[in-house]
């Protein structure tokens, strides 16, 4: 509760700054040495925020649906190849993990590699798959891979940190009850695991998000709202207003796929502490 | 002129709280200078909570702490005490010889004053060749040991430890007691001493306050007069006896000294068994 | 013969992996739009290197100074929070939703506020995703002190400003570089995608977008080498200023 009203502080803020600024600064930005280091106050490059958000009440084009009802479909589209991806690529995490838990030889060869793929801009590789969509896959489906490569990680490292957080004694004692590799895992390292689980698995929902936006955004995937981000900022000069809805409906979809993974951890969370996941 | 004189202090957490709890009660304890008492008594029983009053690192509810003639706080600003706790606590971003630095750097020190007299303690301890080292470096023991040079950097007239052996093997712990009993005597500095350990309070103390738990208070003092202080002293008869009166002041059955009690008397009478 | 079993395993991995794939496009007959063959992605890399390397140095210098200014940036902001505490109760569930949205779409909004001719939307974008890890990481150090060191200055009647200096601020410092390990990374990654939505192309997100545009997927894939090796970069000089920074820590990423 209190928490949720510092949120709603800090956007008051924001919000008295972005009209502040326009108050006090130049319409044509503040240019030092032939830089413009302080952005143009115009209505065209800032509109005010609640041109922003009558914007949103009116028809996208003279006769179209409103704006709102645009920006609401194509985050539901974004939302489903976030989901997708998110699955694939939780799924995926957890698989890794196991794996490398049960072999350490697996853990040797691929731990570097798991870790240097998020070290390296791989989502740079986003516009190269976007040759699959229609071949060998849908198109959505290429920005739910690009989506699923983004999550995999936070959560193959996370839970193989947790399953690898249960004390040596633990370890003994389940040894000493003569339960085999798959009951130590069950009995023991799961329930461990969870509190690391399920900050890696918001890290892996809000990198969702973004192999999302940016995946549809690089192989030119119609119907989310990383592409109408695109298609909005095309028209900044004749409609301004417009982007900044888009970016408004980008930002609920981040919060909304926040908001549902802590969902997942209410049930199994209640009395256990979260544990910090340091991925780097 | 004493050391230290705690005079009827009591000291009460969340006062006025549901949950408020009395740690000590009307406590009186005087150290002499020179002495080496060491506090025991069972968990709860506010012997910590005594020593950080003497620290001053809480402030009593009622009653004074006197060191060495002046307030608890004032003697704290002039850095009139050395203090260890059972965890060394060393900075580990500092090597050892930084860290025995640190208390002389507050003081303000020339570097060079610092580097000598931290070279100096830490030879006291015997680690002179680990002055380059960092914490994470040593073992425990070893920590603990730059854990007692630092609380011996400013040559303090007084000496807080609190458990500061308590997470070390018996070994150790042994060779430890002594290194800091030869200290002690080197340098005359009076020592207020916290342990849970009987045999290591009587090898150490001059005299040993037993305390008991719920209100905390102190319920014996034994003064302590072994015949040498080494290990032909750990095997001498003495010891052992010094040992069995400090273990019956723990449990409660009038030793053959009676202990000093202020108003406790009744109830001590009916708890023989 | 510790350090062969730590390098062993991923080499061999590797080795592997690349040989799989060779073969498997060869002999599967996989088009290049799917997956070119490590040997064309080889041979365009050789072909390319003088532009490989131009657009690196333009993607690096944008993520560099991106880093630098979102960098120091969150650790002023959090060195600032530390000592009030109601702003610190204020900014982390702040930072925490932040963290949540896909800032990366600011981007095009930031061409419309400069102009799509300048660096500058890029390098600012990359401070914005930069400032949160190390914001978050330091703000968590400066918080985090050792009871007994705090105990221990109080003895020595340290004033608060002894405190910071001698005790929050070298205790924080893991955590801040914790911080930046993290943002070194992200930086690149930024520098790079934010090309992706516009802007001045010079750098080498345009480079791999036009490349795949014009179906030279080799050659796309030849930039993505060159990001990947400029993050790898980023990545390693961190660790080394981290060592560097702490001779204290015995092990790395702990």
């Amino acid at each position: 509760m209190k928490r949720a009203l510092y949120v709603l502080l800090g956007l008051a803020v924001a919000a008295a700054l972005w009209e502040g600024y326009k108050a006090v600064g130049n319409p044509d930005g503040t240019v030092l040495f032939g830089v413009r280091i302080l952005p143009r106050a115009d209505d065209l490059s800032m509109p005010h925020l609640w041109t922003v958000l009558e914007r949103l009440g009116r028809p996208e084009l003279t006769g179209g649906r409103p704006v709102w009802i645009v920006v609401a479909s194509a985050c539901l589209f974004t939302l489903g190849i976030t989901a997708a991806g998110f699955v694939i690529g939780a799924l995926i995490g957890l698989l890794l993990a196991v794996a490398m838990e049960r072999f350490r030889i697996v853990e040797r060869g691929l731990l570097p590699y798991v870790i240097l793929s998020q070290t390296v801009p791989l989502v740079a590789l986003a516009p190269l798959v976007a040759g699959w969509g229609g071949t060998i896959m849908p198109p959505w489906a290429v920005v739910s891979v690009i989506a699923a490569y983004l999550a995999f990680f936070p959560v193959a490292v996370g839970m193989l940190r947790g399953l690898q957080s249960p004390s040596a004694s633990g370890v003994e004692l389940m040894r000493s009850y003569a339960a085999g590799w798959w009951r130590t895992l069950v009995k023991l390292r799961f329930p461990s695991a969870l509190p690391y689980l399920f900050p890696a698995l918001r890290l892996a929902g809000a990198a969702a998000v973004v192999g999302a936006v940016v995946g549809e955004i690089s192989t030119g995937t119609r119907g989310g709202i990383g592409r109408l981000i695109i298609e909005y900022s095309r028209e900044a000069t004749s409609d301004p207003a417009k982007v900044y809805t888009a970016m408004l409906g980008a930002a609920v979809l981040g919060l909304v796929v926040a908001g549902l993974v802590s969902l997942l951890e209410l049930p199994l969370m209640r009395h256990r502490r979260h544990v910090e996941v340091v991925t780097l | 002129m004493s050391a230290v004189v705690v005079d009827k202090v009591t000291k009460t957490f969340n006062r006025g709280r549901t949950d408020e709890v009395t740690a000590l009660s009307e406590v009186d304890l005087t150290v002499a200078d020179g002495e080496l008492v060491s506090l025991i008594g069972p968990s709860g029983c506010g012997k910590s909570t005594l020593l950080r009053l003497i620290a001053d690192l809480i402030q009593p509810s009622t009653g004074t702490v006197t060191v060495a003639g002046q307030s608890a706080g004032q003697a704290r600003k002039e850095q009139a005490y050395g203090i260890a706790f059972q965890q060394a606590g060393l900075f580990e971003w500092r090597t050892v010889l930084r860290n025995v630095e640190l208390p002389l750097e507050l003081r303000g020190l020339s570097k060079r004053e610092r580097k000598a007299r931290a070279e100096e303690m830490l030879t006291l301890v015997g680690l002179e060749d680990f002055a380059g080292h960092y914490p994470a470096q040593l073992s425990g023991g070893m920590q603990q040991r730059v854990a007692i040079a630092r609380a011996l950097a400013v040559q303090p007239p007084l000496l807080l430890m609190d458990e500061p052996f308590g997470a070390l093997d018996e070994m150790t712990r042994e060779r430890l007691q002594s290194e800091l009993l030869g200290i002690c005597t080197q340098t005359g500095t009076s020592t207020v001493f916290v342990t849970h350990s009987i045999s290591e309070a009587v090898f150490l103390s001059n005299r040993v306050v037993v305390m008991s738990a719920r209100p905390g208070r102190i319920t014996a003092s034994i003064t302590v007069d072994l015949p040498s202080r080494d290990d032909a002293g750990r095997q001498s008869p003495a010891f052992f006896e010094k040992i069995t009166e400090v273990r019956q002041a723990l449990r409660g059955t009038p030793a053959a000294a009676p202990p000093p009690r202020a108003s406790e008397g009744a109830a001590a009478g009916t708890d023989a068994r | 013969m510790k350090w062969t079993r730590a390098v062993l395993p991923p080499v061999i991995v590797g080795v592997l992996a690349i040989v799989a794939w060779e073969l498997t496009v060869s002999l599967g007959r996989i088009a290049p739009f799917i997956l070119p063959a490590p040997s064309a992605i080889w041979k365009e890399l050789v072909a390319q290197r003088q532009n490989v390397w131009e657009a690196a140095l333009a993607s690096g210098t944008n993520a560099l100074i991106g880093l630098i200014a979102g960098a120091a940036l969150g650790i002023l902001v959090a060195m600032a929070a530390s000592r009030f505490k109601p702003l610190t109760e204020v900014s982390i569930p702040f930072a925490a939703v932040l963290n949540a949205l896909p800032i990366i779409a600011l981007a095009p909004i930031l061409n419309n506020m400069f102009e799509s001719t300048s660096s500058i939307p890029r390098r600012l974008v990359t401070a914005i995703i930069v400032f949160f890890p190390v914001f978050v990481n330091t703000l968590r150090g400066l918080r985090e002190v050792n009871p007994i060191h705090q105990e221990l200055m109080r003895t020595y009647a340290a004033s608060g400003w002894t405190f910071s200096v001698k005790v929050r601020l070298p205790g924080a410092l893991p955590y801040v570089f914790t911080g930046l390990r993290q943002a070194s990374s992200l930086a690149v990654i930024a520098a790079v995608v934010a090309e992706y939505f516009g802007g001045l192309q010079t750098g080498l997100g345009s480079r791999i977008t036009s490349a795949a545009a014009f179906t030279a997927y080799p050659r796309a894939w030849a930039f993505v080498i060159g990001a990947c090796l400029l993050g790898l970069v980023f990545y390693l000089t961190t660790l080394l200023l981290e060592r560097l920074a702490m001779p204290w820590r015995t092990r790395l990423i702990a």
